[in-house]
């Protein structure tokens, strides 16, 4: 099943399916056009923290993530890194950066 | 001067979840699992070490590293090594033997860039893995993964690198081997490589606003070849990349980089320089930094610099 991303204030939009996390679908082939680079890759194990982003409407499930990044309660209002959130239908986000780097990896 | 800190002999990493951890490690890097404690933490070797373990997984709600610890040549060593931990001004922390499986009293301490540290003079010696002490094969049939030899160095990430470069190198003995200076900024050191033996480098430290950080563990591995055999194993297993194979310009190691399922960088790596006693510090400018870090592509990687557990 295949979900559509977007990110508030971006134009481009992403798809992503279920078993797949937001970055893995963000960074799809897409024909004739530069990889998406809308929100931060970073260590993609819920670790670093750089991708951190809040969802603002849409299901979805969420692995184990660094608490240090997003404590129990951000995590209640929709806070989490997009390295281990796989959708469940379409979702809308924004980023939440708190450790930043630049949209430049890979 | 060295002062019988003799190598790196383990690291305690933190992970999200033990069981996935230890397949990357142990069915990936291709550490033998040596055991398992009641603190819910997993005890692994690389193959050539003679010591009963030098990885610790722990699972935790962070990643991160826990500490690093450093063997020395004996109790009495340590036992000097401790009271001039506390004349330095160093938190000391004396932690019984057997609290880590097989390991003899470690003395714990903090530093300045917020890292804590351990030496310990005795850990059970269960010898090489896999190859006989007398008349040695030379090399197990059964390593899985990547193949790792040994536990290598960390590198750390905090403020006050100067502040732990002094403390590692005046009271235990340490000697810094290479350095990216910034002369923009006064000649800021922004990076320091510390020998306590004759390797480039068996802990490394790098400027960074936040203390405490954990930028990779890094593991040894025999040729080139054995590198670009692990870049495959990432792939066939989807292991999150970071960067490599390269070579470094600091050190000239052949690497590669990526990450744990928790996050944690780990590098495996081959070749490099090595450290003698009357060897001068090797400087990189920090304008160079991008040729330092990475040989080849010369270019600075944010994800390198910046992301960290």
């Amino acid at each position: 099943m295949k979900y559509s991303i977007s990110v508030l204030g971006e134009d481009e939009r992403f798809s992503c399916n279920a078993d797949q996390h937001l970055l893995q679908g963000m960074q799809a082939y897409r024909i004739g056009m530069p990889m998406l680079r809308l929100i931060p890759v970073g260590c993609r194990g819920g670790g670093c923290g750089v991708c951190r982003v809040r969802i603002v409407s849409g299901d979805y499930e969420a692995s184990k993530m660094s608490r240090k990044h997003v404590t129990e309660q951000e995590q209640a209002e929709g806070i989490a890194l997009a390295c281990r959130v796989y959708p469940s239908s379409d979702l809308e986000i924004e980023l939440a950066p708190r450790v930043q780097v630049e949209k430049n990896s890979e | 001067m060295r002062k019988g800190v003799m190598r790196p002999g383990h690291v305690q990493i933190r992970v999200l979840d033990l069981e996935e951890a230890l397949v990357h490690y142990r069915d990936r890097l291709g550490l033998i699992e040596v055991g398992r404690d009641d603190h819910n933490r997993a005890y692994l070797k690389a193959w050539t070490e003679i010591d009963r373990f030098s990885v610790v997984l722990r699972q935790a709600e962070e990643p991160g590293m826990d500490f690093m610890g450093f063997k020395v040549t004996g109790p009495d060593v340590l036992q000097q090594r401790k009271q001039e931990l506390i004349d330095y001004g160093c938190v000391v922390e004396t932690i019984p033997a057997g609290e880590l499986d097989g390991c003899g009293e470690r003395v714990r301490f903090d530093s300045p860039t917020g890292h804590f540290f351990e030496l310990y003079a005795e850990k059970e010696q269960t010898g090489k893995w896999g190859i006989s002490e007398r008349n040695p094969e030379a090399w197990p049939e059964a390593l899985k993964g990547m193949r790792a030899t040994r536990f290598d160095h960390c590198l750390l990430y905090g403020e006050d690198i100067d502040g732990t470069s002094a403390l590692l190198q005046q009271v235990l003995g340490f000697q810094l081997s290479e350095q990216v200076l910034d002369r923009d900024n006064g000649d800021l050191r922004v990076a320091a490589f510390l020998a306590c033996s004759m390797k480039a480098h068996d802990v490394a430290l790098v400027r960074h606003p936040e203390n405490g950080k954990f930028h990779h563990a890094s593991f040894y591995l025999e040729t080139w070849s054995d590198v670009l055999r692990a870049a495959d194993l990432i792939s066939m297993h989807d292991i999150p990349l970071d960067i490599g194979p390269t070579r470094h310009g600091l050190t000239h190691g052949q690497t590669i980089y990526f990450f744990d399922p928790s996050g944690n960088r780990n590098e495996v790596f081959t070749g490099g320089d090595y450290t003698y006693p009357d060897h001068p510090v090797v400087t990189w400018d920090a304008e160079q930094l991008g040729k330092a870090i990475f040989y080849h592509h010369r270019q600075l990687n944010e994800n390198f610099l910046g992301v960290v557990t």
